[in-house]
């Protein structure tokens, strides 16, 4: 048998680094990829792109990233769609459930709502300037109270009789919680209660006036957490749907996206290939003095040759992605 | 005496005139960088909103370069931005800076303190020399901003990414300096004939036209809102901007300075949502969106400054515009820790909402909103 050909998605975000390959004919996930970003796009990604290789024989036909990494990524690999993670929860979204009209979305340092009527985009928000009600909130908790993240959601949904927690900012919500603590509420009932502080916290925050239609589909990696799941339904008198890939949405849409692009020009792919796992990346910044505006400039190089660069108001420094 | 003042967009074009005419040194304050505004949070209140941190960061720059005295608007309302030539005047006096302050306010609020004020620049300047002045900085505000708007016209659709904006900044300098109305008629007239030549020769689609309301200062200074229209003309966006620094000199300063100026044709274009004034452009903001709605315009995005009580009030009642007039609507709130991925990431989303929606629905239907009843593209 020849190689597999699959799409590519890749989603770089802050927390996690997602890849996932899609079958080019039932668009169904073949095999995907959770990592840890910790701080190095450039290697997670490098890295993903190792295990893929060795995970299978691949031909890759079209490749798409989002996420905050999504312009770095996209340069590594030759991205064919280079999109923000909105519109490729949303495509991933539409694709798992045609129907859906509300997509919930937390991340580890973001956290979303998208509107979706009639299988069009209609209104979205973002977590503005606080953390509070996203997954970095319900590990630091976690931590504090020395419970892996993982059993979080199990033990929350143990509670009998959910703690009230004061949840519009992180330190507040960790004294409330020693002080719950302190007076003697069980585990699960704090558990419990973190969660509906932060369903609070999102829903007085991200879906501020927004109409929440069902069907409700809950993606990101706080999906896993059953305990968030059911504080969801408690509070939008709604059932709430995890898709079986609620951790690599973003990564499955952007793969989506680049399947419909190439379908609609025609195009080849400008995947560059997994030889990218083999070679060396790093990237280079600094402060150009030519002109008042002082841009930062990032340059990346691929084993010592410029690859792309940005930053710059005025245009220069800019490589040709043709000549990498 | 060597004058200075701060930044707002291309306002130190006609402002420089203005004060070059009247006989005095000018010192045009650096353009807007990370360091002004590092140096202007740094002396600021934190809670006072954006402009006036990065105004300090100005003066600072400025006086770095020899200048000695400031000129900047006061009185009362209409935000908190009336207060802040006393503020700022406070925070230099703190630091102990010998830059000296003039507030130009208008003079139905305080004619004693604008009569001292104008004396304290007149006595210096060449008093026969006003109306030359005035006309010069009229006709290079109405030049540049003539010049901003055909660059919102054609940005979209220029061939080469970014090459609007260099052809636009080298129109805008050629306008600076221009010492006679006739030459800077003869640069405007120039510069929108390159701007036009900008678009490319096989035209694209008919963009997408979005309005932009909001706060005055983050809608004209791009170091500020992150280069907002920039980035939407990057994305294919034709974008309608409902500010007019030309109409505001009209309204504020010839027909507010003797009491005509009133806003009852925004009060009508934004009834059923908000009865009157609430300081700042949070009026306007409403007004200008109802209308953009009745013009077809595809989406509005709304810029403010965090903390900014008008637009803050705008920001509550947009969503019962939105719903109403069925408009997509975008608030984007700036402040000293916006990041710029966050920024371009819900401009690109929001851009993808309009795009595919209007492929549904919409599909040739829009047209420009240059020309229309609106004349938002007129100066």
């Amino acid at each position: 048998m020849g190689k597999h050909k699959a799409y590519l998605g890749v989603d770089v975000g802050s927390v996690s680094t997602n890849l996932v390959l899609i079958d080019p004919e039932t668009d169904r996930v073949l095999t995907k990829l959770y990592l840890r970003t910790n701080g190095d796009p450039i290697g997670t990604v490098v890295k993903g792109m190792q295990k893929l290789a060795e995970a299978g024989e691949w031909e890759v036909v079209g490749v798409g990233t989002t996420g905050s990494g999504r312009q770095l990524a996209g340069v590594m690999l030759g991205a064919d769609v280079v999109k923000n993670e909105i519109t490729a929860h949303a495509v991933a979204a539409l694709k798992h459930n045609p129907k859906v009209s509300t997509v919930i979305e937390i991340g580890g340092q973001d956290s979303k709502i998208i509107l979706i009527r009639s299988g069009v985009v209609s209104d979205f928000a973002m977590n503005t300037i606080c953390a509070a009600g996203t997954g970095s909130f319900l590990d630091q908790q976690a931590m504090r109270l020395g419970i892996d993240i993982r059993d979080f959601g199990r033990i929350a949904l143990q509670a009998r009789h959910p703690v009230r927690i004061a949840g519009r900012c992180t330190v507040f919500a960790e004294s409330d919680m020693i002080h719950k603590q302190q007076l003697g509420h069980s585990i699960p009932d704090i558990l419990a209660g973190l969660c509906e502080a932060m369903v609070r916290n999102y829903l007085s925050n991200v879906g501020k006036g927004k109409s929440i239609e069902p069907a409700v589909l809950f993606q990101g990696g706080v999906a896993a957490n059953q305990g968030i799941r059911k504080a969801l339904e408690k509070a939008l008198g709604l059932e709430v749907e995890v898709p079986i890939n609620y951790d690599v949405m973003g990564a499955f849409g952007a793969a989506v996206l680049a399947k419909e692009r190439l379908q609609a020009t025609g195009d080849k792919t400008r995947f560059g290939g997994f030889a990218v796992a083999r070679s060396s990346f790093d990237s280079f910044s600094w402060e150009c003095e030519d002109c008042p505006n002082n841009c930062e400039i990032v340059q990346i190089r691929r084993d010592g040759r410029p690859l792309a660069c940005w930053g710059s108001r005025c245009g220069k420094h800019q490589v040709s992605s043709d000549s990498a | 005496m060597k004058i200075t003042f701060p930044h707002m967009g291309s306002l130190y074009i006609p402002v420089e005139a203005l004060f070059q005419e009247l006989g005095f040194e000018v010192v045009v304050p650096p353009p807007c960088t990370k360091r002004t505004l590092e140096l202007g949070s740094r002396y600021s209140p934190e809670i006072a909103c954006l402009p006036l941190k990065v105004m300090i960061g100005n003066y600072l720059e400025a006086a770095e370069l020899g200048a000695d005295t400031i000129a900047m608007i006061g009185g009362c309302g209409p935000c908190r931005l009336g207060y802040y030539a006393e503020v700022q005047r406070q925070i230099l006096a703190d630091l102990g800076s010998t830059l000296d302050m003039v507030v130009i306010e208008t003079p139905l609020e305080n004619p004693s303190r604008l009569a001292r004020d104008a004396a304290k620049i007149l006595g210096r300047g060449k008093l026969s020399r006003v109306p030359r002045a005035l006309i010069l900085a009229w006709e290079k505000l109405k030049a540049c901003e003539s010049l901003e708007k055909t660059a919102l016209r054609v940005r979209p659709k220029e061939e080469k990414p970014g090459l609007t904006t260099r052809v636009l900044e080298l129109a805008l300098q050629k306008v600076r300096q221009a010492a006679a109305v006739r030459t800077v008629h003869k640069a405007v007239q120039e510069g929108i004939g390159e701007l036009w030549a900008v678009q490319e020769k096989h035209g694209r689609q008919d963009p997408i036209i979005i309005g932009l309301v909001g706060e005055i200062y983050t809608v004209f200074e791009p170091f500020v809102n992150l280069r907002l229209e920039e980035r939407l003309g990057h994305l294919g966006v034709e974008v309608a901007r409902t500010i007019s620094l030309v109409q505001w000199v009209k309204d504020h300063v010839f027909k507010g300075s003797i009491g005509l100026y009133r806003t009852t044709h925004l009060e009508r274009s934004a009834e059923g949502f908000l009865s009157g004034f609430v300081g700042g452009h949070g009026l306007e903001t409403i007004a200008r969106s109802n209308e953009l709605a009745n013009c077809g315009a595809a989406g509005v995005v709304q810029i403010l400054p965090f903390t900014c009580m008008p637009e803050v009030i705008a920001q509550a009642i947009l969503p019962d515009v939105s719903r109403a007039k069925e408009l997509p609507i975008l608030s984007l709130v700036v402040d000293e820790h916006t990041g710029e991925a966050g920024f371009q990431t819900r401009i690109e989303a929001f851009v993808d909402l309009l795009s595919r929606k209007r492929r549904e629905a919409y599909r040739g239907q829009t047209q420009s909103l240059f020309g229309s009843r609106c004349g938002f593209g007129q100066y």
